[in-house]
């Protein structure tokens, strides 16, 4: 079996396409909305689910991911419970890749290898750590690559050319490119600078890049796609979420992502 | 005469107290903190560096703090003698400058044009403000609400020093919460930003360069009580919140396995209740601020809010190397309830005339239980690590005063 997410980069590329991956946090506004919320996803041409883990103490997040963490937490969102979510939603689609992203503690607490195979027999395909540098995690990657889930590293604007050997020497998956120095929800920096970035990128690695932090409109997707394979559309999303509260197939969600995602258009 | 040395080996160079420490932060962060650390590594055997770092410590901070005999006291738990050494005695008031100062000049040494810090009771806060005032540098501190509220002294202080005191109100708006908006912070301003972490928690290589900042106050006294008893103290006691002041004590007197060290953490309304801060004793291990400890969380890994009446023990986890200290058995960890705490803090302020910090009254009163059982020609030592005015308004509520 190959991994889904290499599938879809893989599918994609043959039909000159570029991903559009988003992020919403499990369990906001409940655990039963978020499986309403994948499948629209799905629908509305989404290549890549994240899933976020909630956290009680997301460092590396703005206010809108915080209060979403905060919302899912206090109606009882659980890694086991955010596991079975994927189960049921696997079974009615073995194709749309499932990225879990959150903190190290939770996932070092399930136990590692617990949560290894808990997560690939759910139908997860890759793990985001975002507290958990390439110095600390030869552990879980190790076990993580036993059971077929990529472990993606994430590069940032502080990132020199040193640095970025370290973090390719294991990277699986895709790259994850962080756009700003900063925490999710703020403003995106300037084309040109992505530019530079991924073209610098592209020369040290043949790993499918994603972009991600301070994407909110179509116009930032269609930019993001323009240098990168993926641009990820996370705190917009968990934002509309929040204001929208109702998620009817042909809604005000639905669309916002379709317009996203009609930037697939070659 | 050969020293063994077998407690000064951690960490190795990744960070690593045994299993414990590392760099658990986000990738934005790596190249600071290890340029952070080459910085340290250079500058820590620096000749110019130490020097300024004695010469501010003698003439600016009023080091070496004296070693005091509390008689009173000794004859109260008619026990072991109890020496107090006079943390509280620095200029700013508490352990928590010896730390500011080392950590300020290294930002400064590294060009850094901005310094953040997180604080608890303010002390740190105060301290990290003071010392910005000194060097000149602009200060930003974070603080939780209800910390501001408990701490009042202190958030005007910082004001008055010329820091923007920040108020943090997420979740429990006390320390956790403001050093979660200083790590927001540091990831957004990595460029200028210093972050002046106040414990010895944090991603390498902060809890080692927190401890060698405040490993003077042991330094100081072996030299003292060698002076005055001609002997090594038999125990060693100190409050913990992430334990900055007891392995300062303690450092010197790791390999000295004759001498009993015990770290005192605030047992709130106590280690069988959810309202405690007491990490090792009643935590479990875990990650959080940048480090692999004792954490207080729920069986799904998330972090339990943390309580004590003193709000610098107030914190739901513990410096790395304290959770390596306890699984090699070196350190003995005990917690003290509330109540304990505010009678040894009245206890002091009768019989010795010191207005303790809330902090060392923990470990007073875990003094007032160790004492009694020792013999009268054994020796005590604790860490009275800062003093009590902040906390007067405090003690006051919970004792029924109006002031
Ligand atoms: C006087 C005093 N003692 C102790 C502490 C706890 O910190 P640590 O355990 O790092 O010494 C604080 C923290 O604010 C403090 O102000």
């Amino acid at each position: 079996m190959t991994n889904r997410i290499d599938n879809t980069f893989s599918v994609l590329k043959e039909k000159n396409r570029k991903a559009l991956i988003t992020f919403v946090t499990v369990g906001d506004p409940s655990i039963e909305d978020t499986h309403k919320i994948m499948n629209l996803l799905v629908d509305a041409g989404v290549d890549i689910i994240e899933l976020g883990i909630p956290f009680s103490d997301p460092i590396a997040d703005g206010t809108t991911i915080q209060s979403a963490s905060q919302r899912a937490l206090a109606n009882g969102t659980t890694l086991k419970s955010i596991l079975s979510l994927v189960t049921r939603f696997r079974k009615n689609n073995k194709h749309t890749p499932i990225v879990l992203m959150g903190y190290y503690n939770p996932v070092f607490r399930h136990g590692i290898e617990s949560f290894c195979s808990d997560a690939t027999n759910a139908g997860v395909d890759g793990l985001i750590i975002v507290d958990l540098p390439p110095e600390e995690d030869s552990l879980l990657r190790t076990i993580a690559n036993k059971d077929d889930l990529h472990l993606v590293r994430l590069v940032t604007p502080t990132t020199d050319e040193e640095r970025l050997s370290i973090i390719l020497d294991g990277a699986t998956g895709f790259l994850y490119y962080v756009s700003i120095n900063g925490i999710t929800g703020m403003q995106v920096i300037d084309e040109k600078t992505i530019e530079e970035r991924i073209n610098f990128l592209r020369q040290k690695t043949d790993l499918p890049i994603a972009v991600g932090f301070g994407i909110k409109s179509s116009e930032d997707v269609r930019m993001i796609q323009k240098y990168a394979d993926a641009a990820v559309v996370g705190s917009a999303l968990v934002k509309k979420i929040e204001e929208i509260g109702e998620f009817h197939k042909e809604g005000e969600l639905f669309n916002f992502v379709r317009d996203l995602s009609e930037t697939h258009v070659p | 005469m050969t020293i063994s040395d077998t407690y000064h080996h951690q960490p190795d160079e990744n960070g690593h107290f045994g299993e414990f420490g590392g760099r658990y932060i986000p990738e934005t962060l790596m190249p600071l903190v290890l340029d952070l650390n080459k910085h340290y590594r250079k500058l820590k055997d620096d000749k110019e560096f130490n020097r300024l770092i004695s010469y501010y410590s003698q003439h600016y901070i009023g080091r070496p703090s004296p070693l005091y005999f509390a008689e009173r006291l000794t004859n109260h738990f008619d026990g072991a003698k109890l020496y107090f050494k006079r943390d509280e005695l620095n200029h700013t008031g508490a352990h928590k400058i010896n730390n500011a100062l080392g950590q300020v000049l290294l930002a400064k040494h590294m060009g850094k044009t901005r310094i953040i810090a997180e604080t608890g009771a303010g002390q740190h806060g105060v301290a990290t403000a003071t010392i910005c005032a000194l060097l000149d540098l602009p200060c930003f501190i974070y603080m939780g609400e209800s910390d501001m509220e408990r701490q009042s002294p202190n958030v005007f202080r910082m004001k008055l020093l010329g820091a923007e005191v920040i108020p943090v109100s997420h979740g429990s708006k006390t320390l956790k919460d403001a050093m979660n908006e200083a790590m927001r912070d540091w990831v957004t301003n990595v460029e200028n930003t210093y972050y002046v972490i106040g414990t010895v928690a944090g991603p390498h290589p902060f809890p080692e360069m927190v401890r060698d900042f405040q490993k003077i106050i042991g330094i100081e006294v072996k030299e003292q009580i060698l002076a005055a008893e001609n002997k090594l103290p038999d125990a060693m006691v100190a409050a913990i919140g992430g334990g900055s002041n007891a392995i300062g004590l303690f450092y010197d007197f790791l390999n000295d396995t004759s001498v009993k060290l015990y770290g005192v953490e605030a047992g709130g309304k106590g280690i069988n209740t959810d309202e405690h801060a007491a990490s090792l004793s009643g935590g479990e291990p875990g990650v959080l601020h940048g480090s692999h400890s004792y954490l207080l969380q729920d069986d799904d890994g998330q972090i339990a809010d943390a309580y004590s009446i003193s709000a610098g023990l107030d914190y739901p986890g513990i410096g790395p190397e304290h959770a390596y200290l306890q699984s090699i058995g070196r350190v003995n960890y005990v917690a003290i309830s509330d109540e304990e705490a505010l009678s040894a803090f009245q206890l002091c302020c009768r019989l010795e005339g010191i207005i303790p910090a809330l902090e060392p009254s923990h470990a007073l009163a875990y003094v007032s239980q160790l004492a009694p059982s020792m013999k009268q020609d054994e020796i005590i030592v604790m860490n009275m690590c800062g003093r009590g005015d902040k906390d007067i308004f405090n003690v006051a509520k919970h004792l029924g005063f109006e002031i």
